[in-house]
Order: structure tokens, then C-alpha cells, then sequence
């Protein structure tokens, strides 16, 4: 199993976060593990995007040029994806932001309206936990089950408080595919 | 024990495995794209009751290498291509008093001040010698977190044993991108070696002052200095070159790649055998000395070799000096930053074989 992934969106969604989660998880569950991040000087409103890779094996180029996944947060990651994506690839789009869908006919195309449901969760921030319960439903490459520990090394003990949200973004993230 | 397996950007874990290396004297100056490996000693050696200086420019960096170097510590220094290309004054001087020490290069794309994005076009540069006089030390070059940190790691007993610089030559992307890795141990210090050359420590020895020094007046002695040199690199030659084979032995076409540009290579090896097409991979990790033995023996085999790089062909003149002449070598750069996908790579190989 290997399953590349391309994410994208503005700086401050939380793109390199919901990366580096997605390979720490996938680390803990045994898989080697590849995370590639390239965004602009922009503090914030930058795009952000990454190439990353789990797999049960050596992984060859971190670089992700036709990805099995993709990730869609805003409007303007759409044509970035829409370029890169791979025949019969999945694309994920966050419908709360990106209202038109895509134009590639060939990638199977799955909506989920991640800062519509972290709203009602508690909190729009987690917009990128949604996405990535919903990465772990639709590609099956990591479980996450190790991610409450994950989170709890991950954030200052400060920010534990808001462990129980972020687990509850994945659930919904999870449940909305 | 071995260590839990953690996340970590490349740039952290070569710096990490500096300090566990014991690595007693850091010095650098930020440049994009190694600046989280100053950062992370900046943060750590102090702590460590060890040395950490930013210094005013690259050149006074590799200066305080040297001097540390002279004094028997295991020391280091870091930096990108443009600050590199300042350090090579610093590095022929280390090079010419026989001084270890350990140096990173997390390679940018040039000439110039180029961009900040990965390139390979430091290897003349880091291979030859790029300062002035007759003289080459090791360049170990990584293909992934875990090796920057087990390869930087060596580094330092590769310096002390053969007392001469040893350069990591990573690239942007091994710098920045984050993998798994598992740290080597930690050294004390104080266990490693004496170094009985060293300059120093006098009033505890009462021994005869230790003169360390590349300045030979005499052209006979300065001959004869650079002589014996010479013979400690034939002896480096026999005993330390590394490399990786990918499938070679069934191989049509082989690639010859190092570093980031190995992994889009294997990643074409890995494709074109799910269409029948036998590729294989030859993955130099000692680019000084170089495996041409080894090359040589696969040319005679009559191998066919496509040397990639995100240069223009710099290792490339290495492999036709290795093959010489014995079989052909061709090659496929990208350069100024891009980064060749292992599409495009394994495109190449298809048209070469007519596959």
C-alpha cells in the first residue's frame, strides 16, 4: 500500500498541520513515512501546500506529482489540484469554500463541507481535522487511531483542552463521507 | 537502547545527530534552506554546556571551525550553497593543516545567489576542492532523514580517523521534508579519542607546543606535505567509498543518481517494472571518494548508464571518468530548483531503450 497524497490551500487552514498529523499517525502505525511542504514568506493567505506519502514500504520520490489523493481547502487550490490529479484518483473538497466542484471528470470527486460542520463542532480552526477523517475514511492508509497521543505530544500541554474537539472534528469529518 | 522512531525535518536530525555524534563547537549563519539546523543548536548546545556562536558571516563561521578543530573538538559548521561558496577558503586552510570537522552543505540552486530551492550543483564544487591548492576531503551525500542523521553521525569519526573535513551534501528537500528516523546513541565527549596532534592543553601535558599550520615557505617540504597527503586519500579510496544498488544486475539501462534525485529514480525503477522494463539504480553515498570501481565493473558487463541530477551534469564526468569509455553515459538534469518526477525519469529511460 502506498497512498500520495497532494494537499492545498490558503496559509492558515492548517494544510502543514493536517500533514504532519496525517504522517505522525501513520508513522505510529507502522508505516514509513514521507512529508514534504512548500509554501510561500506570507505569515498568512500564502498557499500552502504538501506532498505527502504514507506506505507499508520504502518510499521512492517525497515528491508527490500524481497524487491517489487529493486535497482541495479553498477556491484557489482547485486548478492546482485539477492539474496535478491522477486518473481515477480521489479528490477531496472542502464544499464550504469551493462552490463549483471540479471540471476533471476523471477523478472521483467527494465534497465535504469541513468549515460548515467545525462551526457546528465548535470551532471553524478544525476545518482541517474534518478534512483529514475524512482522508482516513476514503483512502483507508491510516486509521488514526493513535492520534489523541499524537495530539497530546504534538500541542503544549496548554492546548490539551482542545484535544476533545479536534477528535470530535475527525468523527464528523469520518461521518460526512 | 535504540531510540523511539520520531518525526523530524532533515535539517533537525542532522543537527541532533551532530550532538549525539558529540559535537562540542557549532558555528553558522542562517541561510535558507538550513536554517532549522542552526536553530535547533542554538537551542541545544548551550543547554548541553557545549558551544553554539552565530557568527557575523560564513567566513568567520568556518574560521572558528578551524580554530576549535585545532584544539582537538569535534566541531561544525552549516550553511546553503552561496554561503558555502564563502567557507571554501576556511575549508582549503582545514584541509591544508589536516583538521577534522564536520561540514553541511543543504544545497540550494545557483549560480549566484540562485534561488532557495533544492539543486545539486554543488558537487564540482564539493567534490573537487573547491578552494584553492591540491586537495579533496569526504563528501557523504543522503538520501533521507534517517540517513542525514546516520551519515552526519559518521561524519565526525570519518574526520578524526583520516583528520580531514567531512562534508554532508544534502539538498533543500532532505533538509526540509520530514520522515521518520530513529537518532543514534549519544556520545559523551569525553569518551572519544584524544587527538594527540591537537594544539592546547599544554599546561596540563607540559609536552612540546603542537604546530598547526597549511603555510609551507619551503616548496621541497610543502611538496613533500602534500605527497604524503595524497597517499592518506589512496588509503580513503580503498577503505571508504559507499554506494546502494537497485536491481543492476538484471538491468538494461542503469541510473546513476545521489540524494533527492536517487529517490525519483527509484521511484522510475519502481514503475517501469510493473511494464516489464528492467531499470536499475546506482546510488553513490561517498561522492569523494567515488565508486568508480564498482561502476567500471557494471560497465564491463555492458551496462548502459543514465546519470540524473538536478544540475546541469556535474556527477555525470564522474561516471564517464569511472566507465572510461567502456560503455555509454548519458544524462537528464533539471535544474534552477526544479525537481525531476519520477515520470519524466522513467519517460527518459523508455526513449533511450526505444521501450
Amino acid at each position: 500500500m502506498t497512498e500520495k497524497t497532494f494537499m492545498a490551500g490558503f496559509g492558515g487552514q492548517g494544510v502543514i498541520s493536517l500533514g504532519m498529523l496525517w504522517v505522525y499517525c501513520a508513522m505510529k502505525e507502522g508505516l514509513e513515512v514521507t512529508f514534504f511542504p512548500f509554501y510561500g514568506a506570507e505569515k498568512r493567505g500564502g498557499i500552502a501546500r504538501a506532498s505527502v506519502i504514507v506506505s507499508d514500504r520504502e518510499i521512492a520520490s517525497p515528491l508527490v506529482t500524481s497524487p491517489d489523493s487529493c486535497i482541495v481547502m479553498n477556491m484557489d487550490s482547485l486548478p492546482i489540484c485539477e492539474e496535478v490529479a491522477k486518473q481515477g484518483g480521489v479528490m477531496i473538497i472542502n464544499s464550504s469554500l469551493v462552490k463549483n466542484g471540479t471540471m476533471r471528470a476523471d477523478v472521483k470527486a467527494i465534497e465535504v463541507a469541513c468549515n460548515d460542520i467545525a462551526e457546528k463542532i465548535g470551532d471553524p480552526k478544525i476545518a482541517n481535522m474534518v478534512m483529514m477523517g475524512a482522508l482516513s475514511k476514503v483512502t483507508g492508509a491510516v486509521t488514526l487511531g493513535k492520534l489523541e497521543a499524537v495530539l497530546k505530544t504534538f500541542f503544549p500541554e496548554s492546548k490539551h483542552k482542545f484535544i476533545p474537539l479536534n477528535m470530535a472534528a475527525i468523527e464528523a469529518g469520518r461521518a460526512a463521507v | 537502547m535504540a531510540d523511539e522512531k520520531r518525526l523530524m525535518k532533515g535539517n533537525e536530525a542532522i543537527a541532533e545527530a551532530a550532538i549525539r555524534a558529540g559535537c562540542k563547537a557549532y558555528f553558522g549563519y542562517p541561510i535558507t534552506p538550513q536554517n532549522e539546523l542552526t536553530a535547533y543548536m542554538a537551542k541545544n548546545m548551550l543547554d548541553k554546556k557545549r558551544i553554539f556562536i552565530q557568527a557575523e558571516s560564513e567566513v568567520a563561521a568556518i574560521n572558528m571551525v578551524y580554530g576549535a578543530a585545532a584544539t582537538g573538538a569535534r566541531t561544525m559548521t552549516s550553511s546553503s550553497s552561496p554561503g558555502m561558496s564563502l567557507k571554501q577558503e576556511g575549508i582549503s586552510y582545514a584541509c591544508g593543516a589536516d583538521l577534522p570537522c564536520v561540514l553541511v552543505n543543504v544545497a540550494r540552486s545557483g549560480p549566484g545567489l540562485g534561488g532557495i530551492s533544492p539543486g545539486q550543483g554543488d558537487y564540482f564544487q564539493s567534490t573537487r576542492g573547491g578552494g584553492h591548492g591540491d586537495y579533496y576531503h569526504i563528501v557523504l551525500a543522503p538520501k533521507s532523514v534517517q540517513e542525514a542523521a546516520d551519515l552526519t553521525y559518521e561524519a565526525f569519526d570519518l574526520a578524526d580517523k583520516w583528520r580531514m573535513p567531512a562534508m554532508i551534501l544534502a539538498d533543500g528537500l532532505i533538509g526540509q521534508m520530514m520522515e521518520g528516523v530513529v537518532l543514534p546513541s549519544a556520545r559523551d565527549p569525553a569518551s572519544l579519542p584524544k587527538k594527540a596532534w591537537a594544539a592546547g592543553h599544554r599546561a596540563g601535558t607540559s609536552r612540546e607546543a603542537n604546530h598547526i599550520t597549511s603555510c609551507w615557505l619551503v616548496p621541497e617540504e610543502l611538496e613533500q606535505n602534500n605527497i604524503k597527503r595524497y597517499r592518506r586519500y589512496d588509503e580513503v579510496k580503498r577503505a571508504e567509498v559507499r554506494f546502494e544498488e537497485v536491481n543492476t544486475e538484471k538491468a538494461e539501462l542503469i541510473f546513476v543518481a545521489y540524494g533527492t534525485s536517487s529517490r525519483v529514480c527509484l521511484g522510475a525503477v519502481e514503475m517501469a517494472k510493473k511494464l516489464g522494463i528492467e531499470l536499475g539504480l546506482f546510488r553513490p553515498i561517498s561522492l569523494w571518494p567515488f565508486p568508480d570501481k564498482r561502476l567500471a565493473e557494471l560497465a564491463a558487463k555492458g551496462k548502459k548508464f543514465l546519470t540524473v541530477e538536478m544540475s546541469m551534469g556535474q556527477m555525470v564526468e564522474d561516471v564517464r571518468l569511472a566507465v572510461n569509455g567502456k560503455a555509454e553515459v548519458l544524462f537528464y538534469g533539471r535544474c534552477g530548483g526544479v525537481i525531476p518526477s519520477e515520470e519524466e525519469v522513467l519517460a527518459e529511460a523508455r526513449r533511450i531503450l526505444g521501450k
